[in-house]
């Protein structure tokens, strides 16, 4: 199982789509390590800068609804595993990117807008996210202190991640 | 129990439910296309699980990028190709042959009314308009699809709209959908299908269906699907007149997928298209919509007319019927992309392909182009390209592009002012 938690990255905006998480100008490569510099390349938000340390150090994104809009390119989840980044928490997902998540064992976590609004409260402030996968929690600390947050994903979803991705799950079972 | 055409696919084709809620899901058709495949292929091949489930019910299209441009997309192509030959998989349609896949394997008659279909691309909701359940997947979902025939989905919940009312002069397909993204939102559907009703869809041809079903996903819906009826019955009549002793015969027994009534919706909308204006984007959002008398004038640099929304032959008609006896304004670039080549070779055969090349336009072998911007047609920053595809996101034609998706009507208007314009205004030739 991957590992989850680490520095958060912000992204204040929703229905950020995979054209912006990966451009299709790099669909042609054919290994995921090769996808690694061209993160959020394209992303249309006010002072955001794919280049720059808070992004490249982040492990985890928090972002607002409908993540993930847009083309069913796997290689939108494979630039954040490459980089690091396992977990995406979210006020919403679209459907096939938050399939493709979990299918590669990696954690989409959907919750309340006001919670996700809770998060941005840390935003700032140098903030830190670790997730206890065993107890469907994670604890957000930052400058603005710490507080711990509950989720729920499905059982079907968190045996994907448990089993390594839907090829091990699938594998075994059919 | 009264049941959606959805909820009948699912239980016709219930493999197994690991969970309350997960249904895995027995795949009749998975199709493949060169950029999400060769990844499932190479890992399939590293697991030493380099098989298939069933070569008969794999089909696969070279498209994206064709011909080749370059070192990686050719070795693209040859990874499919050499995996199609190893597992001697018999559809399968490279240079001469190949063409859009959305537009392709409905030609071929590939999709069958109440079908599973999955494809390692978002606009497989295409094929929901022969009444199947057609979803875009990963390259995870595309693997097993490929090893084991089966896909995991939640269990579906249905949104209805009724399209009703007298389609106006220069309104099309791709108008409605548009309109009906504006009202649903780009997340209004998700993990939903939606049901395209009413009047307006039963007289419509099986190609108008394709353009609502393809951009269901613009909505977040799964798949988009359409009542398989006599429409159905007589395009695909070719490919399945050894299965029925007659039309009727196949018509009844396609009937059986009709949602029931008293079945559940979520939610039902009724459009009334009458008054309808030809509707155009405006945003970065396909659900950032606007009547095309709030954005005429606007300057446009790149004409496009093809892809899996609008590239079909009753699209190039439309076009070529506004462009006839009329060139493209020098300020712009025209470009073509006939989906298949029956489609090319229609437009050829009735002087359609002549009518764009002396209007201006260059016309391009079947492929995706100039829509996501990853082979030909890619936009300088700055520039805007007034497009019958179906994504207008940041970037999606080239960095620092803009586009405006349109149908192949407004496209054809605009392409005629230089600027976008309103098609009713200029007189069309039935061709």
């Amino acid at each position: 199982m991957k590992t989850f938690g680490g520095k958060v990255l912000f992204l204040d905006r929703s229905d950020i789509n995979t054209d912006e998480i990966i451009p299709a100008r790099y669909l042609t490569e054919i290994s995921k390590d090769a996808l690694k510099s061209h993160m959020l390349e394209d992303l249309k938000l006010e002072a955001f800068d794919p280049q720059a340390m808070q992004t490249s150090e982040a492990r985890v994104i928090v972002s607002r609804a409908n993540f993930g809009c847009g083309s069913s390119r796997e290689h939108a989840p494979w630039v954040f595993e490459v980089n690091d980044i396992n977990v995406v928490i979210a006020q919403s997902f679209a459907r096939i990117f938050r399939q493709n998540m979990f299918n590669c064992g990696m954690l989409a976590i959907e919750l309340p807008e006001d919670v996700i609004e809770r998060l941005f409260s840390h935003c700032g402030g140098s903030a830190e996210l670790i997730v206890d996968f065993n107890k469907d929690s994670f604890t957000i600390s930052s400058a603005k202190g710490a507080e711990s947050i509950s989720y729920v994903i499905s059982r079907f979803d968190k045996a994907l991640v448990e089993a390594g991705g839907w090829v091990e799950f699938a594998d075994a079972r059919y | 129990m009264a049941l959606t055409l959805a909820e009948k696919i699912f239980r016709s084709h219930l493999r197994d439910e690991p969970f309350p809620g997960t249904k895995v899901l027995d795949i009749d058709v998975v199709m493949c296309h060169e950029i999400t495949t060769p990844i499932a292929i190479n890992d399939l091949v590293e697991r030493g699980k380099d098989r298939v489930f069933d070569p008969d019910r794999i089909k696969v299209v070279i498209d994206h990028v064709t011909p080749a441009k370059d070192t990686k997309t050719a070795q693209q192509g040859r990874i499919l190709r050499d995996w199609v030959r190893r597992q001697k998989i018999k559809d399968f349609f490279d240079i001469g042959r190949n063409g859009v896949c959305h537009a392709l394997f409905p030609e071929q008659g590939f999709i069958r009314p109440g079908y599973t279909v999955i494809m390692g691309d978002s606009h497989t909701c295409t094929h929901g308009a022969f009444g199947a359940f057609a979803a875009g997947v990963g390259t995870t979902d595309l693997e097993v699809g490929i090893l084991k025939g089966v896909c995991a989905f939640r269990e579906p919940k249905t949104i209805r709209i009724n399209i009703n009312g007298t389609v106006p002069r220069a309104v099309y397909a791709k108008d409605i959908v548009l309109r009906i993204i504006k009202e649903l939102t780009v997340k209004g559907a998700t993990d939903c299908v939606i049901e395209f009703q009413g009047d307006v869809v039963k007289n419509m041809s099986m190609e108008s269906r394709m353009t609502l079903c393809n951009m269901a996903i613009e909505a977040g819906a799964t798949s988009g699907v359409c009542m398989p009826d006599e429409v159905t019955v007589e395009y695909l009549w070719p490919f399945i007149s050894s299965e029925y002793a007659n039309k009727q015969a196949a018509l009844d027994d396609y009937k059986k997928w009709w949602s029931d009534n008293g079945c559940a919706y979520i939610k039902v909308i009724d459009l009334d298209v009458t008054g309808l204006e030809p509707q155009i984007t405006f945003g970065f959002r396909p659900d950032e919509v606007k009547n095309i008398s709030e954005m005429e004038g606007i300057p446009v640099d790149q004409i496009y007319i093809g892809s899996c929304t609008n590239g079909r032959i009753e699209d190039l008609r439309v076009a070529a019927g506004y462009l006839k006896g009329r060139s493209a304004a020098s300020s712009v670039r025209g470009i073509v992309s006939p989906a298949t080549p029956k489609v090319f070779r229609e437009a050829d055969e009735e002087g359609i392909i002549k009518i764009f090349m002396d209007a201006g336009f260059c016309v391009t072998n079947p492929t995706c182009g100039a829509c996501l911007g990853m082979s030909n047609g890619v936009l300088a920053p700055g520039e805007a390209c007034a497009s019958t595809t179906n994504r207008n996101f940041n970037g999606r034609m080239g960095k620092g592009g803009m586009v405006y998706l349109m149908s192949p009507a407004v496209a054809a208007a605009t392409a005629i002012e230089g600027r976008i314009a309103d098609p009713r205004k200029l007189r069309r030739e039935e061709l």
